[in-house]
């Protein structure tokens, strides 16, 4: 749920080292925030400081400069180091032949042109297709249905709220748990219809190969769904009402304000609701280790799972590896259009 | 966030009224289904085998019993370690205490500092740190897994403090960074002029004014960390494995009869904690899920 308020450009300045760099005033980077401070400096003040201290002189005045670096050196040495440099450590790993223990020998795009091969993984990205097209759309339905729905001056609005989006505080370890059972054919929702008079009532989905996959998008839109729904609800919330009043009073349905008003108005949020799940879905793993475990067979894995399998379980370390990379280049192609499109028009989502 | 926003008249007259009761039936059913894998859960903790064998998937407990509950306390196997979820809860809240109060601190200071003593180049250190949020863990956990080795801290809780401290400081920064964005520049400035320094500024003016966002980021650390998994997985031997890791083999053991009831109390047990916090102050949890995402 990263947020894109006040996102700073990427790219658009040199990076600098987490060190102090001597000789700079906090002061003089006005150019580089220009989106950022919403508060204008008091008159009188120096219009060229923002954030910045007034500038004082001696070893002390130097020394508060630079603490502010200081204190964040050691947060962006481990970001550099945990997030960027694992990410090439695993990238340059997916270029060995590692199978159970990493081995630092390059031999090229083999890893890939295995991975490429492997029918499991065609299994994983056509579940992923499934599972992802199905849990971002039904989501977003229920969520904007349910947000609508909310907005009309309901009693209890409070009470409603709270229990649409609990499921969001629980690990999916345990609501999976419950979730396995309600599925499990001869215990739970079939065996309970059965029992009220329909002897051949059938719902095994999560025992069938073919529809094991579609037990993932039950228990994970019931746990994401009320997301969406707090997400558009905040952002209903912020439709100026008087365009709403205006538009009741020349006779426009309800229907018709929300569709034609109100939800274009609050697009943006489609798209943080989007990215969002979508990236969710790619990271998928809890939610299939819980319902299916990644079965029948293989038949419900995820590229997640698949990465796991063969890291830890297949000794195939530099397959595992090569598929984490596809997974982030996923989340990559995802995110960087959508920061690029937020930063492009310059408006706050 | 007020209850009454709708700019439109209330209903009046048969027809709205019906639709009224029609939106509050809808409203209603969503409630249920949402609401009804945790009443399942928590019934069928309180059942005995006989009753679930015997009784229906949605009737209530007869009696309730607190053996499932006893059971999965202590005396469940988890592998071959029959001990009950207890010691791995303590597991849980041995990592979590510490990898919060970490990554919140770090967070708040890397806020405080990219925020109101900007220099340059923090909106690029900021971009770099925020993408950690949308990381696919998969693709660490191997370098990850090597490096807890080389330091000593494979499969130890201080292994998994440490995963969870560093990943966690993308949500940190940025939960901290936002909130102090809108905190005026002048009272920094006036502090600096009075002669007050960075860090006194930073407990005697920023922090005093920080309550709702540090709650927002000590719930959602709570939450996030409590409710990891793959982490857990990947990282945690035997003894040292957290709460859902144990919650995941206890559910998946294949000796011996199944007992759901069992099966449902350790879920319980395992949930019960971030259930309690979002009971309590579900209004942060929601503010951190939103943080960002939505404007104020």
């Amino acid at each position: 749920m990263a947020s894109l308020d006040d996102r700073p450009i990427p790219g658009s300045g040199p990076l600098l080292p987490p060190g102090p760099i001597p000789g700079r005033n906090p002061g003089e980077d006005r150019t580089m925030t220009l989106e950022n401070p919403p508060y204008r400096p008091a008159a009188g003040e120096a219009p060229d400081r923002d954030a910045a201290p007034p500038a004082t002189t001696g070893l002390r005045a130097l020394a508060q400069r630079h603490l502010s670096k200081l204190v964040v050196a050691p947060s962006f040495a481990a970001i550099l180091l945990f997030v960027y440099g694992f990410i090439l450590w695993t990238a340059y790993i997916s270029f060995t032949n590692s199978r159970m223990l990493p081995s630092y020998e390059l031999v090229g795009t083999d890893a890939f042109t295995k991975l490429w091969r492997i029918e499991r993984w065609y299994v994983a990205i056509e579940n992923l297709l499934i599972f992802g097209g199905l849990f971002i759309g039904i989501s977003l339905v229920v969520g904007i249905v349910l947000a609508v729905l909310l907005d009309q001056r309901i009693r209890g609005e409070g009470v409603l709220r709270t229990i649409y989006l609990y499921p969001m505080a629980l690990s999916f370890i345990v609501t999976g748990t419950a979730w396995k059972w309600i599925l499990n054919p001869t215990i739970g929702i079939q065996e309970f219809v059965r029992g009220l008079g329909f002897p051949t009532f059938t719902f095994d989905w999560i025992v069938q190969q073919d529809t094991a996959v579609y037990t993932l998008v039950i228990a994970a839109v019931w746990q994401s769904s009320g997301f969406v729904m707090a997400l558009f609800l905040a952002a209903l919330r912020g439709v100026d009402q008087e365009i709403i009043k205006a538009a009741y009073l020349d006779g426009a349905s309800l229907p018709r304000i929300y569709w034609g008003i109100v939800l274009p108005s609050v697009r943006p949020v489609f798209m943080s609701a989007f990215v969002i799940l979508a990236h969710l879905a790619v990271k998928s793993y809890d939610l299939v280790v819980a319902l299916t475990g990644g079965g029948p067979g293989y038949a419900s894995d995820l590229p997640a799972t698949f990465m796991y399998e063969m890291t830890f379980r297949r000794n195939q370390i530099a397959i595992g590896s090569a598929s984490a990379l596809m997974m982030l280049a996923t989340v990559v192609a995802i995110i960087v259009p959508y920061l690029y499109s937020e930063l492009k028009g310059g408006k706050r989502v | 966030m007020s209850s009454l926003t709708s700019a439109l008249p209330p209903a009046e007259g048969l027809g709205p009224r019906i639709a009224r009761w029609g939106l509050y039936l809808i409203l209603l059913l969503f409630a249920a289904y949402y609401l009804l894998p945790l009443l399942l859960m928590v019934a069928t903790s309180f059942k005995s085998p006989e009753e679930i064998r015997t009784g229906s998937l949605l009737s209530l407990p007869r009696d309730l019993s607190l053996d499932a509950w006893s059971y999965a306390w202590n005396r469940a196997c988890i592998g071959a370690d029959c001990r009950g979820m207890a010691p791995y809860f303590l597991n849980s809240v041995i990592i979590v205490v510490p990898a919060v109060v970490i990554s919140t601190l770090m967070g708040a200071l890397n806020g405080y500092a990219l925020t109101k003593w900007r220099f340059r180049g923090a909106n690029i250190v900021f971009a770099m740190i925020l993408f950690g949020s949308f990381l696919p863990s998969q693709v660490i956990l191997l370098p990850m897994a090597q490096t807890l080795g080389v330091l000593g801290l494979a499969g130890t809780a201080g292994g998994l403090i440490l995963v969870h401290a560093v990943y966690g400081l993308a949500f940190t920064t940025l939960f901290f960074r936002n909130y102090y964005v809108s905190i005026p520049d002048d009272l920094v400035k006036a502090a600096t002029i009075d002669g007050a320094g960075f860090f006194q500024i930073f407990t005697k003016i920023m922090l005093p004014l920080s309550l709702p966002i540090l709650v927002v980021t000590i719930i959602w650390q709570f939450t996030q960390i409590w409710n990891d998994f793959l982490f857990g997985a990947s990282f945690a031997a035997g003894g040292a494995q957290p709460v859902t890791v144990a919650l995941n083999n206890l559910v998946n053991t294949t000796t011996g009869v199944k007992q759901y009831n069992v099966d449902m109390a350790a879920a319980m047990i395992a949930g019960l904690p971030t259930l309690v916090v979002y009971m309590l102050a579900g209004k942060y949890f929601i503010r951190g899920l939103t943080a960002g995402s939505v404007k104020g």
